[in-house]
């Protein structure tokens, strides 16, 4: 139990917690504390001063989100110098901030703007600072765009990519009037060890950091007859694109979305859950073949733990960070790529399409996706393979333009051949999914038996802390498995870079006890994304995580190999797992990149 | 009371010899600790770098912090424009100050202490470190293990600020911590940390070398003891001069001035602007019960003649304090940027002389919520500026 302490707010006597801050005591009380630089993914900064509060005794005022309640102390949140102090704060953020709404991709969601309504900033008498400035655009990056104009200074970014990520991308530069958030070298954030994952952009309270959209191509492409254009959906989509269309967080809006995609005008919408669900076949598969390798051939060459590579943002992590352990790596394509490959070859033959007619989008949680999207190499099928990747907040734009009454929309179907999935394909969404979808597949492929665990839900690797683990006994195997008897299967999941960077060091050193690793870059994985809904929270990204696993557990199929679509997949075009066809559209290779 | 009787006392303690700083150490290592928090306290002592906080206060709260692992570190980074004192004492009497340090990680506990030392001081590295070597043989010989090391500032003046010293001296961008926790809790590599300004541990030198008495009598109450003030400007006699506290500021200019004194800038650009018909009602010193005003002071005294633009001094203040802001907080990063830019434009009559009033209002704000002590400081030199001197800064 820890202790109690009495405190009070604008004359409410409240009873808190000892080390409770006194926006955290406000909030228990009904009082709202406005503030900018703080969040509740984040380590505390008390730099933007916007939460300052009187404390009744004191000379100067106190910032409520880094001050902590000690007993008998007397708090006013809306005295006459709070008041004052923070309309000042609020006009000065103004005045550093080029604060042309109407012409702002954050237009209607943003902090700063939020407030400057809130306390009618109606006048602005101070000297606008902003335009004066020499400022800089860095728009090089197909993910991330950074206007410096835009920018408050509150070092949400800069603590996101230090704190959740351990990338520091972004760091605080020059001091004064010169302070500033930049790269290493003040560089291109295409030029430096940036990994696109968005975190940045999510964390932005203002329109300095959000994603280069492709909205009006994606229009373009609709609007041509003589396209075909293609949709994908990743499944972190149907329990975020709610949120922007006013359901509280966790709502899953499956058939809403597919609906508003045909009324939208794609001439198909398919479901990235189907390559997710391929994505376990291949994965499995070649988990198995390097613990065969391994464990029977005793081949060193051969590298484990075996890491996924679902996660653009964690690819160009480990380029970048540990080169030297890229054949830890999967080869297994995302499964954007995986679908994008797909389309302009199997989809295209099976409907008798020119690929060059189909233009490939994909509607992901992920800014990343964007990247990965644009690397040379993702040509497998002739073409761009995923021709625009849209984030969910993208969606939710063109949803709105189009003039979708979401809530009002009838549910729908997505269409066939690369439409049916499985739970497991679901899971993908959420942190540890890619685990749990993979181990439901590969313990049945080697044991002929469904994991040992209640409906199949291994909630070991489920949760939100940012490393967990799981270990699976596997004990009389199938025919051709024998070498696996007795096998305590050891996994572990991390999300969030900062975390990844604990389970790579391991493997660096050569002490990680595990065969396979889940590594999504995103806190909470791609339900947490950089181009899901703003804000983010944990507990927004927990809803979300109920959501995803609400949809696995009503799925009629929960396993990958169970996907029809996927067998009919093989037997039709790819032939089998890992073959020839396989390798060439579903498998990639990695590069090694610059380390500054 | 009537500050006219507070005169300019001098007192010649800080430079005067040193070299029975042996002896000194030796017997006041052998006192127990709470028996020198005492006397440092009972010597009313407060922290000379110019916040005033009381020293054995500061030595005993760090010394009841938990923590095996303490530090004490001398704040050399004497960074406040028209301060020149704490160069000289390291130049003249560095084992006072060493000495002081020893007797402090007695106190609390420190193995390692620190003189984090001004960048541009980077001259006095060489001999600094023969002082030291010679000092922590004398340790040695005594049976402390104590040692102390230099670290090197990289200029930036918020560095000087005790929590953005130490996150500098951590390797990270000089940024102000909040507060609380304050260093004697978390300090350096969040330890229990004193962290004293280079005259304060002279002075603490002068406590144990002559006893908290002697000290005590000089100065009034609430102020006691001498200080070191750094004289400059229009002056015919510029340096640093160890004088008495409470002196009241015309007794000063009397001595100081060169008979056609405007103004005096007491404590650097933070500080504040005193016109000439205020001389005789300031005195210089920590508030107490004396009535009129009181400025505490790091030392800086600048004296400005009436061939002195108050609006050129204002500007170069604030172009300083744009610059040297470190940026983190919004009052003070774009507060600063706002005031220098607000005189221009009064000035050039793109704003109304009212828009002074709107800026003083700005002030307050800034006082009241800036993160640091430094962004609570910076517009004082403004606003004592702009009140006394108005007109100026319009025609």
């Amino acid at each position: 139990m820890s202790t109690k302490i009495n405190i009070n707010i604008n004359g409410i006597a409240l009873e808190v917690d000892q080390g409770k801050t006194i926006l955290e005591a406000a909030d228990q009380a009904g009082i709202i504390i406005p503030t900018l630089c703080y969040h509740k993914d984040l380590c505390i900064a008390g730099n933007c001063r916007v939460c300052v509060v009187e404390l009744i005794g004191q000379k100067r005022l106190s910032a409520a989100c880094a001050t902590p309640c000690e007993e008998g102390m007397e708090i006013r949140t809306n005295s006459l110098h709070v008041r004052n102090s923070r309309k000042h704060i609020i006009e000065l953020l103004l005045s550093e901030h080029r604060a042309e709404c109407t012409s702002c991709y954050k237009n209607g969601n943003c902090e700063l703007q939020k407030l400057a309504s809130d306390y009618k900033i109606v006048t602005q008498d101070f000297i606008p600072l902003a335009q004066q400035k020499k400022y800089t655009i860095d728009q090089f990056s197909p993910s991330i765009l950074k206007d410096d104009s835009k920018c408050i200074r509150c070092q949400r970014c800069v603590r996101t990519c230090a704190g959740l990520q351990g990338v520091n991308a972004l760091s605080v530069a020059h001091k004064g009037d010169r302070m500033k958030i930049t790269t290493f070298f003040e560089k291109a954030i295409t030029e430096v060890v940036c990994t696109n994952c968005g975190q940045c952009i999510n964390h932005c309270p203002t329109g300095a950091l959000v994603e280069r959209n492709y909205i009006e191509e994606v229009w373009d492409a609709i609007s041509d007859p003589e396209l075909h254009v293609v949709v994908q959906t990743a499944p972190a989509v149907r329990v975020g694109l709610g949120e922007e269309m006013g359901f509280p967080p966790g709502e899953r809006v499956t058939g809403r979305m597919v609906e508003a995609l045909k009324r939208l005008g794609f001439n198909s919408v398919l479901d990235t859950d189907f390559t997710a669900d391929l994505t376990i076949i291949e994965e499995g598969t070649e988990l198995l073949e390097r613990l065969k390798k391994t464990l029977k051939e005793k081949d060193p060459s051969v590298k484990l733990p075996m890491a996924t590579s679902c996660s653009p943002g964690w690819i160009k992590y480990i380029e970048h960070l540990y080169s030297d352990c890229l054949e830890h790596l999967s080869t297994c394509k995302s499964p954007q790529q995986m679908f994008g490959a797909l389309v302009k070859t199997y989809y295209a033959e099976s409907r008798s399409l020119k690929p060059e007619k189909i233009v490939s989008v994909s509607i992901m949680p992920c800014t990343a996706k964007k990247f990965e999207a644009a690397r040379p190499e993702m040509h497998a099928s002739g073409y761009t393979d995923v021709d625009y990747v849209l984030t969910t907040r993208e969606l939710a734009i063109m949803i709105k333009q189009a003039g979708i009454d979401f809530a009002k929309l009838p549910e729908s179907s997505f269409d066939r051949l690369m439409g049916q999935s499985s739970g497991a394909g679901v899971i993908f969404g959420a942190t540890g999914g890619v685990m749990e979808a993979a181990l439901r597949t590969v313990y049945e492929l080697v044991t002929g038996r469904e994991v040992p665990f209640e409906k199949l839900n291994i909630t070991p690797v489920r949760g939100s802390e940012g490393i967990r683990e799981a270990c699976i006994k596997i004990e009389n195997p199938q025919e051709g498995w024998e070498f696996l008897d007795g096998v305590e299967l050891r996994c572990a999941v991390a999300h969030g870079l900062v975390h990844a960077k604990q389970l790579m060091d391991q493997i660096k050193a050569g002490t990680s006890p595990y065969h396979f690793i889940e590594i999504m870059a995103c806190p909470g994985g791609c339900l947490g994304g950089g181009g899901q809904p703003i804000p983010t929270n944990p507990e927004i990204r927990a809803k979300r995580t109920e959501a995803i696993y609400a949809e696995d557990e009503e799925m009629p199929l929960r396993k990958s190999h169970e996907n029809p679509e996927v067998l009919l997949l093989y037997k039709n075009f790819l032939g089998h797992p890992l073959g020839k066809k396989s390798h060439h559209l579903l498998h990639t290779s990695y590069i090694e990149r610059n380390r500054y | 009371m009537a500050f006219d009787t507070y005169l300019l006392k001098r007192a010649d303690f800080i430079f005067k010899d040193e070299e029975d700083w042996k002896n000194i150490l030796t017997r006041t290592l052998k006192l127990p600790p709470n028996a020198i928090i005492n006397e440092l306290m009972s010597s009313e002592l407060k922290g000379r770098g110019g916040a005033g906080f009381p020293t054995g206060l500061k030595w005993k709260l760090t010394a009841e912090a938990p923590g095996n692992e303490k530090y004490i570190i001398c704040n050399a980074d004497e960074g406040e424009p028209g301060t020149f004192k704490d160069r000289e004492i390291l130049t003249l009497v560095p084992h006072k100050v060493l000495t002081a340090m020893a007797v402090c990680a007695h106190v609390i506990g420190a193995q390692q202490g620190y003189i984090y030392l001004r960048g541009e001081y980077k001259y006095l590295v060489e001999q600094l470190n023969q002082a030291i070597d010679e000092f922590h043989t004398i340790c040695q010989s005594l049976g402390c293990q104590f040692t102390i090391r230099i670290f090197l500032g990289s200029g930036a003046y918020i560095c000087g600020e005790e929590t953005a010293l130490f996150e500098s001296m951590e390797g990270k961008r000089g940024e102000p911590r909040n507060k609380p926790p304050y260093p004697t809790q978390v300090g350096y590599k969040n330890c229990p940390t004193v962290i004293n300004n280079v005259e304060t541990l002279a002075h603490a030198f002068t406590i144990f070398k002559y006893g908290a008495k002697k000290f005590y009598d000089l100065g009034v109450q609430y102020s006691r003891g001498s200080k070191l003030f750094s004289v400059s400007g229009d002056t015919p006699k510029p340096g640093i001069y160890e004088l008495e506290l409470g002196m009241s500021l015309e007794d000063f200019v009397n001595e100081f001035g060169d008979g056609d004194t405007k103004a005096v800038q007491v404590g650097g650009a933070s500080g504040f602007l005193v016109p000439r018909k205020k001389f005789k009602a300031t005195a210089i010193g920590y508030k107490g019960k004396l009535s009129g005003i009181s400025l505490p002071t790091g030392g800086s005294m600048m004296l400005f003649n009436s061939s002195r633009s108050m609006y050129n001094v204002l500007d170069n203040y604030l172009e300083f304090f744009r610059e040297e802001s470190c940026g983190q907080c919004t009052p003070c990063r774009v507060g600063c940027q706002q005031l220098y830019q607000g005189i221009k434009a009064v000035k050039r009559g793109e704003k109304p002389a009212g828009y002074l009033d709107k800026l003083l209002k700005l002030t307050e704000t800034m006082k009241l919520t800036a993160k640091c002590g430094l962004g609570q400081s910076v517009a004082n030199s403004f606003s004592s500026i702009v009140e006394n001197f108005r007109e100026e800064m319009i025609y």
